[in-house]
């Protein structure tokens, strides 16, 4: 690892105070879960790291008197929010965190930290960067597990957050603070993601001296799941990922909200899929119309294994 | 979320909460002892730094980096080398410890994000001479053979009973999930894990 400074405020004013405005030279620190693997392979070298987890009005799950809902402290520990009672009326949220397939992820991450996990596209990993060099290490080498969807510019890496999915699904909003404690905003979630198009870009919109302090869901009246396609039975991300939530009257669908996740560089809200199931009954007939609807635009990257290279050895698939 | 400062974490915490960042750096600056050491603030920390870990119910003074993780303390300040180093960024399960009481990889655990955190790593369970209900059925049922993930197991299978002490054999297949043996030991871990849940969690 790089050498860096290390501090952990205690309140969100601090944490700002903290922060610099310049890319890459701060990177903020929850459970450690991903971030410190990163560090120690320096494919992340800042000059700060930032710890968030210590800031008591970032670790509470409350309910939100105006909405209804819930307002989700960033620094909530997983294993925290699964036992929350306050969450229970978020099935997609729960089947997330149940899935993740390894307790000590789910006692160290953070809802937080979740939706800011790096890419885990190999090329990324071994340092080569987001876009290892402009899109072309993807496109030549092995792109097995890359982007199907949203993938015609340089960033073909897929969106690694577990929970963004369900929770846009949800309809979260993000409670976006800084650079200054004065600065406040709600932001949708999927607003919060971005497809970079240039290296040095980050693959969501903050700025790098804005912390995401709250996820806010609105009450969790309709039904809700996430089905994860899994390669085995480990803690390995899954291959693709798709949450819904549907508002269901009368046995009919009225309205829906399908969330694609590890398909795309960023959390893929379809509206294919949404259109193909509103107005419906949910069978396995129908689900299965929504699903190729959700994929009717995929494109993948073609695989080309006896020209390109091979990923690096060592890295996380 | 159940937090447990230092004995006297908690009186300073909120003082160092209500104060601003400068106020704070400079209370920091003038608190050399050991119990002033478990003390969390707005400080920032540069190059080598002594910080006091509890670790297995005793404090240790120690000298780390920012960038020195637990894993790395563990084993080569306090020889507590049980923990073991394998993937580096916490896929394997290896170096599961317990910070007040939850399973965590000391590898992706910095040293000073885990001041007035209370540790405890497989030696603290016991050893030869006393082992705990799941060191035992570890033993008695052979869920080991090259050794080198099990203390990593011992921690989580540990972990996981105290949560989950009722737990059902595919309860405790998905609960070990986040460790890996590459000998395939798994069916022996799992064995021994059933035993103690039978056992009611003592063996």
């Amino acid at each position: 690892m790089k050498a860096f400074e290390y501090a952990q405020p205690t309140t969100q004013a601090e944490a700002l105070a903290l922060l610099s405005p310049e890319p890459g030279k701060c990177e903020l620190l929850a459970g450690g879960s991903d971030l410190v693997g990163l560090l120690e392979k320096m494919v992340l070298t800042p000059d700060r790291v930032v710890n968030i987890a210590e800031i008591d009005s970032m670790q509470q799950i409350e309910a939100d008197e105006i909405g209804g809902g819930v307002a989700i402290g960033a620094a909530v520990h997983l294993d925290d929010a699964l036992d929350s009672p306050l969450l229970a009326m978020y099935p997609a949220m729960m089947q997330v965190i149940s899935g993740l397939g390894s307790m000590q992820a789910q006692a160290q991450s953070t809802v937080g930290g979740d939706l800011f996990r790096r890419p885990s596209c190999w090329y990324f990993r071994s340092g080569n960067g987001l876009l290892a060099g402009g899109g072309q290490m993807v496109a030549l080498g092995d792109n097995r597990f890359h982007a199907i969807l949203g993938n015609d510019g340089p960033a073909k890496f897929v969106s690694a957050s577990r929970l963004a999915p369900a929770l846009i699904a949800l309809g979260a909003t993000a409670r976006v603070i800084g650079p200054t404690i004065d600065d406040e905003e709600f932001l949708p979630l999927e607003e919060l993601y971005r497809t970079p198009s240039r290296e040095g870009q980050r693959e969501t919109a903050l700025l790098p001296n804005q912390v995401v302090s709250h996820v806010i869901l609105p009450p969790g009246e309709g039904t809700s799941g996430i089905y994860e396609a899994k390669h085995g039975a480990g803690p390995g991300d899954p291959m693709a990922a798709a949450a819904a939530a549907l508002r269901i009257e009368g046995g009919v669908v009225r309205e829906a909200k399908i969330v694609l996740g590890q398909v795309a560089p960023t959390p893929w809200v379809s509206r294919e899929a949404a259109r193909a199931i509103v107005g419906q009954r949910v069978t396995p007939e129908t689900a299965a119309a929504a699903g190729r609807a959700a994929v009717a635009k995929a494109a993948p990257v073609r695989y080309r294994p006896s020209e390109g290279q091979h990923p690096p050895s060592g890295t996380v698939h | 979320m159940e937090k447990t400062p230092g004995k006297t974490g908690f009186s300073r915490r909120a003082f160092l909460k209500g104060s601003s960042a400068a106020a704070a750096a400079t209370a920091l600056a003038t608190a050399p002892d050991v119990a002033e050491a478990h003390q969390v603030g707005t400080a920032v920390l540069a190059g080598p730094t002594v910080i006091v870990l509890t670790v297995n119910g005793k404090d240790h003074k120690v000298n780390v980096e920012p960038r020195t993780t637990l894993l790395e303390v563990l084993r080569y300040q306090l020889d507590l080398t049980g923990a073991k180093p394998v993937s580096g960024d916490g896929s394997s399960g290896a170096s599961t410890v317990l910070v007040d009481g939850k399973p965590m990889m000391a590898s992706t655990l910095l040293a000073v994000a885990v001041r007035g955190k209370k540790i405890e790593t497989v030696e603290g369970r016991g050893g030869e001479k006393t082992p705990d209900a799941v060191q035992k059925a570890f033993v008695q049922y052979d869920a080991q053979q090259c050794g080198f993930c099990t203390p990593g197991f011992v921690v989580a299978t540990r972990a996981f009973l105290d949560k989950n002490p009722k737990a059902t054999e595919a309860d405790i297949r998905g609960g070990l999930n986040g460790n890996i043996c590459r000998c395939g030991t798994y069916a022996n871990v799992i064995q021994a894990a059933i035993a103690v849940a039978k056992g009611g969690g003592n063996g």
